[in-house]
């Protein structure tokens, strides 16, 4: 980075960690982050979709598709994420491909298990075998939103319908009373008002889906764990300009600090749009703002 | 039939090192698949008792500590609580593992730290008393001010009104969302194995062999419900056992006041 790098061996300690710090594959280290930011700001909304349509259907009338929605955010509490998180990784994956299998190569008459292993026709591969580097890890990091989304999806479909309980019934009464329809009963007056009573839950989930992207790692992708690991082994002369000993452990610690700084500012951020929601509503915290707006 | 008992004798120690050396290699049976998984959630269930018992302990202190009024006493619990509630699981176990290893460069006598047993279990031990350790406290500051009242009009103070009332009362409400962390704690010993803490001899936990059948036959169809089979059971018994608990630290209350035990765990960490 520095015209002073060329010869690391020269260098005082702040020099050398100036050079150290800002060499190729930290910067690919630093990329990471933006890739972690990247799946929270992606996830985010695609997992409140989820958990949205799941909730939705579980309010449903028609008795399978309101079994399907329960069931889908039932399913996912009771089991670790974890196990989810490394199942549908594979399912997903294999999912696809027999899709793609079944379009692609309709006359292919092997069966697709055989034994021990999942066979596609090659032109069904996602990514294609031909295919450049950077399709592999998009494909990857895709299979990894995915999986976030119906993990996190599932949780946040728990607090929707949490929320849409919560809204006061006599409501959703009045509505009727007025001639409205399910339909518009839901979308004018339910869903309007189900977000107060949603929000303490969904900023708990954003906080967990925070704390859960360090699992990016056991999806294959190449991410901050990845690279931490990675970057803090012991190096030798031999192979870098700048050997090192075992310095995962400082290399971890940074990540330790990012992740609580990271969890403080979003836990202030929330606090300050709970506060801006409570303005003028019917609730505890609203009545406490107004309590102090007159003393 | 007489072939699942024989795997079953070969593989059902096996995550605690006796059995058969080799896990299997081809051909898996679902017989296989259901001892050698159900054999790792021992450990599981070991390092989700273990730190939960022992966490019991540190949590109360912790909750008193942060609801003290001495700030040599608060400040301590709260950046404790703040440490392990507000950074992932998995980078405490890493950051443990290498931390761990380090020390036993330097001093060869904490080698027994950079094994699972021990060294994830201090993990697990301080972050769930960390997470437990903020329900008390929130327990603790939703004690009825009338029983503390009546506790200083029967002339108690100090340790016995602690004993008699405030920590009676803490439990009491603080119960039902202590069974989900219970829950959620027992989710997450299956971080130990996939952080840096290496499953030595393959002796790993329940998720540890399900991964590896899932690998091995590329099909994960069968080795993920199986896991997912086991801990929803485990989920039940906690559940059972908790409930228990709660019934028994509720036994003076009438019935329609009796604290709902409900079933929410929230379960990444």
């Amino acid at each position: 980075m520095f015209s002073y790098c060329a010869d690391p061996d020269t260098l005082g300690t702040f020099r050398w960690f100036s050079c150290y710090l800002t060499n190729g594959v930290h910067m690919s280290f630093y990329l990471s982050f933006i890739k972690v930011l990247a799946l929270l700001a992606i996830t985010a909304p695609v997992a409140l979709a989820f958990g949205f349509a799941g909730a939705m259907s579980a309010r449903s009338h028609v008795l399978p598709v309101s079994w399907l929605g329960k069931g889908y955010i039932a399913i996912v509490r009771g089991v670790p994420d974890i196990a989810f998180f490394l199942f549908f990784v594979i399912a997903l994956d294999q999912a696809f491909e027999w899709t793609r299998h079944q379009i692609l190569c309709p006359d292919w008459t092997d069966p697709i298990r055989q034994g021990n292993d999942f066979l596609v026709c090659s032109q069904a591969k996602l990514p294609l075998g031909t295919s450049p580097e950077w399709v592999h890890q998009t494909y990857g990091f895709f299979l990894a939103v995915v999986t976030f989304a119906i993990v996190f999806g599932a949780f946040a479909g728990n607090v929707l319908f949490g929320g849409m309980r919560a809204v006061p019934h006599a409501q959703l009464e009045t509505a009727e009373a007025y001639g409205m329809s399910r339909r518009q009963t839901f979308w004018r007056i339910l869903v309007p008002q189900m977000w107060v009573y949603a929000l303490p839950g969904l900023s708990n989930l954003w906080m967990v889906l925070i704390k859960a992207t360090p699992l990016l790692f056991l999806l294959g992708v190449e991410d901050i764990v990845y690279w931490a690991r990675e970057l803090g082994g012991t190096k030798t002369s031999k192979f870098t300009a700048y050997p090192h000993g075992d310095w995962r452990m400082w290399y971890f610690l940074f990540l330790l600090v990012f992740y609580l700084a990271f969890t403080r500012v979003s836990e202030i951020a929330l606090e300050r749009l709970m506060q801006k929601l409570s303005h003028g509503q019917a609730t505890t915290g609203g009545e406490a703002q107004r309590k102090e707006a007159v003393a | 039939m007489s072939n699942c008992l024989q795997t079953i004798q070969d593989y059902g120690l096996r995550s605690l090192g006796y059995g058969e050396r080799l896990l299997p290699k081809t051909d898996f049976t679902l017989c296989e698949q259901f001892t050698l998984i159900g054999s790792g959630m021992i450990w599981n269930i070991y390092f989700g008792i273990m730190a939960l018992v022992t966490g019991f302990f540190l949590a109360t202190a912790l909750a008193l500590g942060k609801a003290s009024s001495n700030i040599w006493l608060r400040k301590p619990a709260e950046w404790f609580i703040f440490l392990f509630r507000g950074s992932p699981l998995f980078i405490q176990f890493f950051f443990a593992y290498f931390f761990f290893l380090s020390l036993k460069k330097a001093y060869p006598m904490f080698d027994a730290f950079t094994s699972a047993w021990l060294g994830a279990l201090i993990v697990l031990f301080f972050n769930t008393a960390a997470y437990s350790g903020e329900i008390f406290y929130g327990a603790l500051r939703s004690i009825p001010k009338g029983d503390v009242e009546a506790a200083d009009a029967y002339g108690m103070s100090g340790w016995s009104r602690f004993r008699r009332v405030i920590w009676p009362t803490m439990l009491r409400l603080a119960w039902p969302a202590y069974t989900n962390e219970a829950i959620f704690l027992f989710h997450a010993t299956t971080l130990v194995f996939f952080s840096a803490f290496p499953a030595w001899r393959q002796k790993g936990d329940a998720l540890y062999y399900a991964s590896y059948f899932a690998d091995k036959t590329f099909n994960p169809f069968v080795p993920y419900p199986i896991l997912a089979f086991y801990f929803i059971l485990l989920t039940l018994v906690v559940v059972g056992i908790f409930g228990l608990i709660n019934a028994r630290l509720n036994r003076h209350l009438p019935t329609a006041k009796k604290a709902k035990m409900r079933f929410r765990p929230n379960l990444v960490r």
